[in-house]
């Protein structure tokens, strides 16, 4: 993931570039089998501890989601924790200082 | 985005005993989510029968909801930007649903209190549609759409 | 001079009042057409605009700067000695000045045969395994060389192209590019110039830079590499010569050929002069 938060007047602007396949199990490989789907489900977003933003995915978002939303409030130095889920039970974790 | 890719603070992304578990057919890996995810919603494949998953009942037409920094045509529909913005108070949450995508809804945007009613993403669409931001304020619900194109584009780029 | 009288003041008045309305029926009829044309190509440039912001390519680049740090091969060793020109270890602004002769291989090189022959060179990979997956294709399926072209390429953003062309070998690959470009074959009997040797052409919606003019080779050179949406991949400059190979019905374009260096030293030279720009985002 790469994430960048940063201050936007009082609040916080947060981006995100997540690394996800986000197959919709509509497409077929060059045999004819059709690719499982295998897409983000969960999303959460938390300052300080505490959640800013939570979503739920299907596999429309498009692969290596990005996003993008603001909060009131953050101070450089904050931490900033993304937390995805995905369909396969796979979770990833990463964080970022508000800058 | 300016910066360093030397901001990014990595955490091993393991998979967890849950997925282990859940591979050697201990549990599904439905059950696994503490988080929930709302299967009758994404699973439907018109309009109503995700604004019914959602429970989201006859929502309200609201010139309140703006689509934000997205392009009527796209180039392709891989990915569409999408902005949708919320002027209703106490937004709670914003949904986006295409309508002639396989499955209509895309995604649910929960907005925690202080949080701007405002999300930005990109998403799949198979053709030219009606796309809907729905809104979940004060415990209602309302709904703007807008028309975005999908072209498709030629052999280079 | 005679003086024009009232009544001929208002004569003329009127003619250019009628000539006025002409136009305006004129401009109104042709508003609708223009005015399409015009929303169409604004509406797509807003999809453009909007996808900068947040470009996937930043994954690749990550990934790569990993690669080149990392220690690997039968060597075990980083690619941080690694010569692109400007000296072992130097990153920054190396693609502006690629490709480019270099003396420890006798030969004009681009990009992705230096970092092959770093590979080989430093980390004692076979060159086999080396070109082996030049173009990813999925999670599953990355392509180490796309990412280490991602992150060098991005080291020269902002710097201004500055292809060389004095030793012979350059001038000769130069050569060899150009007569590629013009070179027609392949059962459409295309060329390169079919497609990108004039202005105003387009497949569908795509506009096609006519890349024999400064500014289409400009505009066209200093925005690749790029995430390609419709690949969902990081897209070398390597696989645009590749994937136009293909549409034009050529054979394969080998990965790291000299006709491929040639091409490429030919874009890259025509394009001397503008801002790097890469990695971009494209459809």
């Amino acid at each position: 993931m790469k994430i960048r938060a940063s201050l936007a007047g009082d609040s916080t602007e947060v981006k995100v570039l997540m690394s996800h396949e986000m197959e919709t199990g509509q497409r077929k490989d060059a045999n004819g089998q059709t690719i499982p789907a295998w897409f983000i489900q969960n999303v959460s977003v938390t300052w300080n501890g505490k959640t800013v933003l939570s979503a739920q995915w299907g596999p429309a978002v498009s692969k290596n989601p990005f996003l993008s939303f603001k909060f009131k409030g953050g101070t450089k130095g904050d931490k900033i924790v993304i937390h995805w889920v995905d369909n396969r039970g796979d979770r990833r974790t990463d964080e970022a200082i508000i800058a | 985005m300016d910066g360093g890719r030397r901001a990014i603070l990595r955490s091993a992304g393991q998979a967890t005993l849950v997925a282990l578990a859940a591979a050697a057919g201990l549990i599904k890996p439905e059950d696994a989510r503490a988080e929930g995810w709302n299967k009758s919603a994404f699973d439907a494949r018109s309009l109503g029968e995700a604004l019914k998953g959602l429970a989201a009942g006859e929502p309200a037409q609201s010139k309140d909801i703006a689509f934000v920094q997205t392009p009527e045509i796209a180039e392709n529909g891989a990915v569409v930007p999408i902005g949708v913005a919320s002027a209703l108070a106490k937004t709670e949450a914003i949904a986006i649903l295409i309508e002639k995508n396989p499955n209509t809804l895309a995604a649910v945007f929960d907005i925690a209190p202080g949080t701007e009613a405002a999300v930005f993403t990109r998403v799949k669409m198979a053709q030219t549609s009606n796309v809907y931001a729905l809104v979940k304020a004060d415990g209602r619900y309302y709904i703007a759409s807008k028309e975005i194109k999908v072209t498709l584009g030629g052999c280079g780029g | 001079m005679r003086r024009s009288s009232p009544e001929g003041r208002r004569l003329a008045a009127r003619a250019r009042a009628g000539l006025r309305a002409l136009f305006a029926a004129l401009a109104v009829a042709a508003a609708p057409l223009a005015a399409a044309q015009g929303s169409v190509s604004e509406e797509i440039a807003k999809y453009r605009a909007a996808l900068q912001d947040g470009n996937p390519a930043e994954l690749w680049e990550a990934r790569g700067e990993g690669l080149w740090r990392e220690r690997r091969g039968p060597k075990q060793a980083t690619l941080e000695r690694c010569d692109l020109g400007k000296g072992p270890g130097v990153v920054k602004g190396v693609y502006a000045e690629l490709p480019r002769y270099f003396a420890d291989t006798d030969r004009v090189m681009d990009l992705e045969t230096r970092l092959v022959w770093c590979m080989v060179q430093l980390q004692g990979y076979s060159e086999a395994d080396a070109k082996r997956n030049p173009f990813g294709s999925g999670n599953d399926k990355k392509s180490d060389i796309e990412a280490l072209v991602a992150y060098i390429t991005s080291e020269s953003r902002g710097v201004k192209m500055n292809v060389p062309l004095t030793h012979p070998k350059e001038a000769e690959a130069y050569g060899v590019g150009e007569k590629l470009f013009f070179f027609r074959g392949g059962t459409h009997d295309f060329a390169c110039a079919t497609c990108h040797g004039e202005d105003g052409k387009r497949i569908r919606l795509q506009e096609l830079p006519n890349l024999v003019t400064k500014e289409g080779a400009q505009r066209a050179y200093t925005t690749w590499p790029a995430y390609r949406v419709s690949q969902g991949e990081l897209r070398s400059f390597e696989w645009r010569l590749y994937d136009c190979f293909r549409q034009q019905r050529f054979p394969e374009l080998v990965f790291g050929s000299d006709a491929a260096i040639a091409l490429t030293m030919f874009l890259a030279r025509n394009s001397n002069g503008a801002v790097f720009d890469a990695p971009a985002i494209k459809r």
